[in-house]
């Protein structure tokens, strides 16, 4: 890359202009962007699982197809991501490669098994709504194409964590063992939630590393500390408002800060769960290798069929 | 509770963290240009709604137009986000280099005088 396109490219992102496909970029910058863009694609598809699996016994048909929407979303969010991924000039092909070999990871949120239907209303109040705060800020990344994707994303899963909210509603003022399903699925996803925004990046931590070098590169915008922060603060009157507690002894209302004050985290589990000891690693990722496995032959005959018909086409205009 | 570092990690990755070292952003030998896989690419435009020209919303692959008309349907307006689609092959698009961008667009930056607010129109003149 030439001084010339660097001045370019910095220009740009000091006018908080987008970076567009065919503009001249850093290396870095276009791996950064292909490891991010890849491994939030990967996430979207296989957050399909977790849920997916509770389409067959959603309590109501009204709750069933909303369920399928929302599955059907996830999908598309994927979609969106590998297109905007393939501007930087990767193949899907390879994208999916490199995570069925597990070389490229997914957010280690949906190692998480979802054991009761009260699962489901949880990881669509907190799974998504920590997403979101993650993926607000997104929509104005500097790469364009990212930006415009999360755009799309963003207005989409607004409904997906009011339908989780809503799920846990009606669980939490049912009867006392629904309340009770309620509080023991918020028990369990509240604490990975947290940890969806990754290890603490402010302070001495925020000086090196990856934080600081995608925060001038305006991929990123926000530390993860402060979207954590901001997640809780946004999420605690919520959980009041369900009737149900969050489970951390030392969550309190900091008058000084603004903010609510929560309790350490412990990230030995999220490392764990991301080196591949996590409760459902390799169903995952045996699941997602053989819907694509699966899925081959109508891959092979769609192609046959178009390709047949090209061959038509040129017969008849011969 | 410290535990041991584990390389860099983002929580960047919209669905939360995931690590930042040690992955890799290609496979070992990325296919050929020519030998691709994957279908060929479309790009989609919807018009959202009538007396609206048709935007770029998106692209998606497809085995072939009829399939990509399709999928575009069920990928870019599940929410009745369009009345009309056009699905376009990617391969088909010329485009402007952005390489040469000044002096492709050169011709129209001192020609000010194109733009209305150009002239000088004496106080009180309407409908000018």
């Amino acid at each position: 890359m030439s001084g010339n396109d660097l001045a370019t490219f910095q220009a740009l992102l000091d006018a908080d202009e987008r970076v567009e496909p065919r503009d001249a970029m850093p290396e870095g910058y276009r791996k950064t962007l292909v490891r991010q863009i890849a491994q939030h694609a990967h996430s979207e598809i296989i957050g399909m699982q977790p849920e997916g699996n509770w389409i067959t016994r959603a309590p109501s048909l009204r709750r069933k197809a909303i369920l399928m929407a929302k599955v059907q979303d996830e999908a598309g969010h994927g979609l969106y991501l590998y297109a905007a991924a393939e501007t930087l000039g990767v193949d899907r092909s390879e994208l999916l490669d490199l995570l069925h070999s597990g070389r490229q990871k997914y957010s280690s949120i949906f190692n998480y098994p979802s054991q009761t239907w009260a699962d489901i209303g949880a990881i669509g109040w907190l799974v998504d709504g920590a997403a979101i705060v993650n993926q607000v800020p997104l929509c104005r990344c500097s790469y364009g194409p990212y930006a415009r994707a999360m755009v799309r994303v963003c207005k989409e899963e607004s409904f997906h964590q009011r339908q989780g909210f809503e799920i846990l509603h009606t669980l939490s003022h049912g009867t006392p063992a629904q309340h009770e399903m309620a509080q023991d699925a918020v028990n369990r996803w509240w604490w990975p939630s947290l940890m969806m925004f990754g290890p603490s990046d402010s302070g001495e931590a925020a000086r090196g590393g990856h934080t600081a070098q995608s925060m001038a590169w305006g991929i990123k915008r926000f530390s993860n500390d402060e979207l954590r922060q901001r997640f809780v603060d946004m999420t605690v009157p919520q959980a009041e408002a369900l009737g149900l507690t969050l489970p951390d002894p030392d969550l309190r209302w900091n008058e000084e800060r603004g903010s609510y004050d929560f309790g350490e985290i412990d990230f030995t589990e999220l490392f764990e769960v991301i080196k591949g000891n996590g409760p459902c690693n390799k169903e995952r990722l045996a699941h997602r290798v053989k819907a694509h496995e699966d899925g081959a032959w109508v891959r092979e005959a769609a192609a046959a069929y178009a390709e047949k018909q090209a061959g038509r086409v040129e017969e008849g205009a011969a | 509770m410290s535990p041991e570092p584990m390389g860099d990690l983002t929580a960047a990755g919209g669905h939360g963290a995931v690590p930042t070292e040690g992955v890799p952003t290609s496979t070992p030998a990325p296919p050929a240009a020519g030998d691709r896989r994957e279908w060929p690419l479309f790009e989609v435009f919807v018009r959202s709604r009538r007396g609206l020209s048709h935007t770029h919303v998106g692209s998606l692959h497809a085995p072939d137009a009829a399939m990509a008309l399709r999928n575009a349907r069920d990928v870019y307006t599940r929410r009745q986000e369009g009345v009309s689609l056009w699905v376009v092959p990617a391969a088909a698009i010329t485009a402007s280099s952005p390489d040469e961008k000044d002096a492709f667009f050169d011709p129209a930056a001192d020609k000010i005088y194109r733009h209305p607010t150009f002239y000088d129109i004496p106080e009180g003149v309407e409908h000018l």
